[in-house]
């Protein structure tokens, strides 16, 4: 097992997929000559050449659609989108066509597609650069959407996506890029609609995913040491399909539930699990299920309107006191 | 204003009717392929007064667009590719699902929404679809054909093959997004397509000429270096040797280029459009211009057809239609139950044994 950055755990194994499946390509602005803005795909240009390794014009619409057209005859792209704030752009090609043609034709022709993209704040890039607009994919039956955390993740998650027979939306994150952690080597695969519990506990469940669950782990190992409070971490890793069990599992264990996601409260992540909760395990419920998201703003440019927009780990830690079991509550 | 009497690019006007209909009939023309495109013609226009038909006695629901009075530019389109060539489509397009090899039959199951339709009933009359005879789909998004039409242009390219992709579209097209992006991307990267728009000088109620700053469609390809050229999709014969031209460029040199061809819907934009926007006299005169009649007169004025050939056609061409609505009729609903418990089969393509790794 080799420690690594997210980012060379996906650049790996774009080259690897690459180098399995001759039906495999890359497609999107600045992959090749440039090397990719945020350097995913640095080198492979030059490895596979440009049949292999597309750049494109400013096209969102246009080269998401081309994806699909090409997946339709059986090839399998691997579409980037600079960032996701950009695929608004590609909607149209997205919802309603890659996500249609397989069920509107009549199980017909699937499309093995996956477009990568990263989302995300904090970088000053302000409203328009620092979306999440992962549940607008989440809500759209026919696409599945995947969120990795951690580079194992992002290995295991982007050879499932690239080998699935589906549209998958592959979501990154632009403060992810350089978090490292350990990546088992060989063939490693982490199934779509999995769950994972990435650190056992009793008090409450903290469910989160993409960096949102990076630091809820973070979170939950500090507070574990300074509070004595046993929180259990749930990374979702996929948005569509959602994995119910490990999610009402842990609920049944716990008792008490925060949902912490890095995108706007309403209509969100967590709406969508406090919704699922309560119908299936309400009677297991201690406390009322909490949110913990970003203000509903565009996201302003000033540093200190950022931070204050931004959720994070402080805004949990607060969360967590609020329903953790009274004699667990820090004193603070 | 009749855009077909304008002057064409390479300096010459567009036929009339009556030039169509006495026009002798191009040297070496098979009898037979001659009588056929009548067949297909005639095959369309029955099918699709039926449909309207159907339409209007609630056997077909949601939107219906016919393809009549286009059925030169239909048939001639269909007839100039290859069988194994890739056809991508807008909505109104049972006529190039039945050009194209589709038994009627199951294009009338599908408009009824029917198990044994060529999409099994999920798509109705804007997506028919059907994989092995290359019949990529009907698209009810105007443009979202085209980059998904370049896309599998790509795909013949990356591989290396010899069919091309022919893409069909309305005039209305040309000014989206998705039209200039793809004729961008198909000329950078040299890809076999050839774009093919029908001009049927109306975008649902808007004219070509209030939605186009360009009202000689074929014109907007010079923005991508690319040739095009604009036929009279009145004469079959022209719009088949117009897409053959394109297509031969297409296989032979990987160039993507642009077909415009002129012609005219008879009703509305579909069928519940009352057609109130469109002068009288010019949908009189577009309905004069019938290219079914014209070329039924031509083959006569030639000699190929007679009288009684021309009857017996009729017939043949009712009972196929009959046929059509009789199996229609009689197919099974798609099983609500099995639909029920299936939900993620049918909204997602099934694993393969390389997804699940060694």
């Amino acid at each position: 097992m080799a420690e690594i950055t997210y980012r060379q755990a996906l650049h790996d194994t774009l080259r690897e997929e690459l180098l399995r499946d001759e039906n495999v390509f890359l497609v999107g602005e600045e992959i090749g000559v440039f090397e990719g803005s945020y350097k995913i795909t640095a080198g492979l240009l030059k490895e596979f050449g440009p049949k292999r390794v597309v750049d494109t014009p400013i096209v969102e619409n246009g080269f998401v659609g081309m994806a699909t057209g090409a997946a339709m005859l059986g090839l399998r792209p691997i579409v980037e989108i600079m960032t996701i704030n950009f695929i608004v752009l590609a909607m149209d090609q997205i919802v309603n066509h890659a996500a249609k043609i397989y069920s509107m034709f009549g199980g017909q022709c699937p499309i093995p597609l996956v477009i990568r993209t990263p989302g995300g704040g904090g970088q000053q890039l302000a409203a328009t650069h620092s979306q999440n607009l992962e549940v607008w994919f989440a809500h759209v039956p026919g696409l599945k959407v995947v969120a990795p955390s951690s580079p194992a993740d992002a290995k295991g998650l982007l050879r499932t996506s690239v080998r699935d027979n589906n549209p998958v939306i592959f979501l990154e994150n632009l403060a992810l890029y350089n978090i490292k952690g350990g990546v088992p080597d060989g063939d490693y695969m982490v199934p779509i609609g999995k769950a994972q519990v990435t650190k056992e506990g009793s008090d409450l469940t903290v469910i989160s995913y993409s960096r949102m669950s990076a630091v809820a782990l973070d979170v939950a190992r500090r507070m574990e040491e300074e509070n004595k409070l046993s929180i259990e971490v749930v990374d979702l890793r996929s948005l569509r399909p959602l994995d119910y069990e490990t999610i009402l599992n842990s609920v049944r264990k716990t008792n008490r539930v925060i949902v912490f996601e890095e995108d706007w409260r309403s209509y969100g992540v967590g709406a969508e699990i406090a919704a699922l909760i309560q119908e299936y395990a309400f009677d297991d419920l201690d406390a009322p299920i909490k949110r913990v998201a970003s203000l509903e703003v565009p996201l302003p440019y000033s540093k200190p309107l950022e931070l204050a927009t931004l959720t994070g780990a402080k805004q949990l830690v607060e969360s967590i006191n609020e329903i953790a079991p009274r004699r667990r509550r820090s004193q603070s | 204003m009749d855009t077909r009497k304008q002057k064409q690019s390479d300096g010459q006007s567009a036929s009339s009717v009556r030039d169509r209909t006495s026009a002798a009939l191009p040297q070496g023309e098979d009898r037979n392929t001659l009588i056929n495109y009548y067949h297909q013609m005639l095959l369309i226009r029955r099918f699709e007064e039926k449909s309207g038909e159907m339409y209007t006695r609630a056997r077909i629901g949601g939107y219906c667009h016919l393809n009549l009075g286009e059925e030169a530019t239909v048939v001639g389109f269909c007839a100039g590719l290859e069988p194994e060539d890739y056809v991508y489509t807008n909505y109104r397009e049972h006529g190039y699902a039945i050009g194209r090899g589709i038994p009627p039959k199951a294009v009338m199951a599908e408009l009824f929404g029917k198990e044994t339709g060529v999409s099994h009933g999920r798509g109705g009359s804007m997506h028919l679809f059907d994989l092995k005879r290359h019949f990529m789909g009907g698209y009810g998004i105007v443009g979202g054909q085209l980059p998904l039409a370049t896309g599998a242009g790509f795909a013949l390219a990356y591989r290396g093959s010899s069919e091309i992709v022919a893409c069909q579209m309305g005039d209305g097209t040309t000014n989206t997004g998705a039209f200039h992006e793809s004729l961008n991307l198909a000329r950078i990267y040299n890809l076999p397509v050839v774009y093919f728009v029908v001009n049927n000088l109306y975008g649902m109620g808007l004219r070509v000429e209030q939605g186009s700053a360009v009202s000689e469609l074929y014109r907007k390809a010079c923005a991508y270096n690319m040739q095009s050229w604009r036929v009279d999709g009145n004469d079959v014969l022209a719009v088949r040797d117009a897409v053959r031209k394109a297509a031969e460029l297409a296989r032979d040199q990987h160039e993507p280029s642009l077909l415009e061809a002129v012609s005219y819907r008879f009703r509305g934009h579909s069928v519940v459009d009352p057609d109130r926007y469109r002068d009288k006299e010019e949908v009189q005169h577009g309905r004069d211009e019938d290219p079914v009649r014209a070329f039924a007169s031509r083959l006569l004025a030639a000699g190929v057809l007679d009288e009684q050939s021309l009857q017996e056609i009729d017939a043949q061409v009712q009972r196929e239609v009959d046929e059509a609505v009789k199996f229609a009729d009689e197919s099974p609903d798609p099983p609500v139950e099995q639909f029920m418990q299936g939900l993620e089969e049918y909204v997602y393509a099934p694993d393969t044994a390389e997804q699940k790794g060694n």
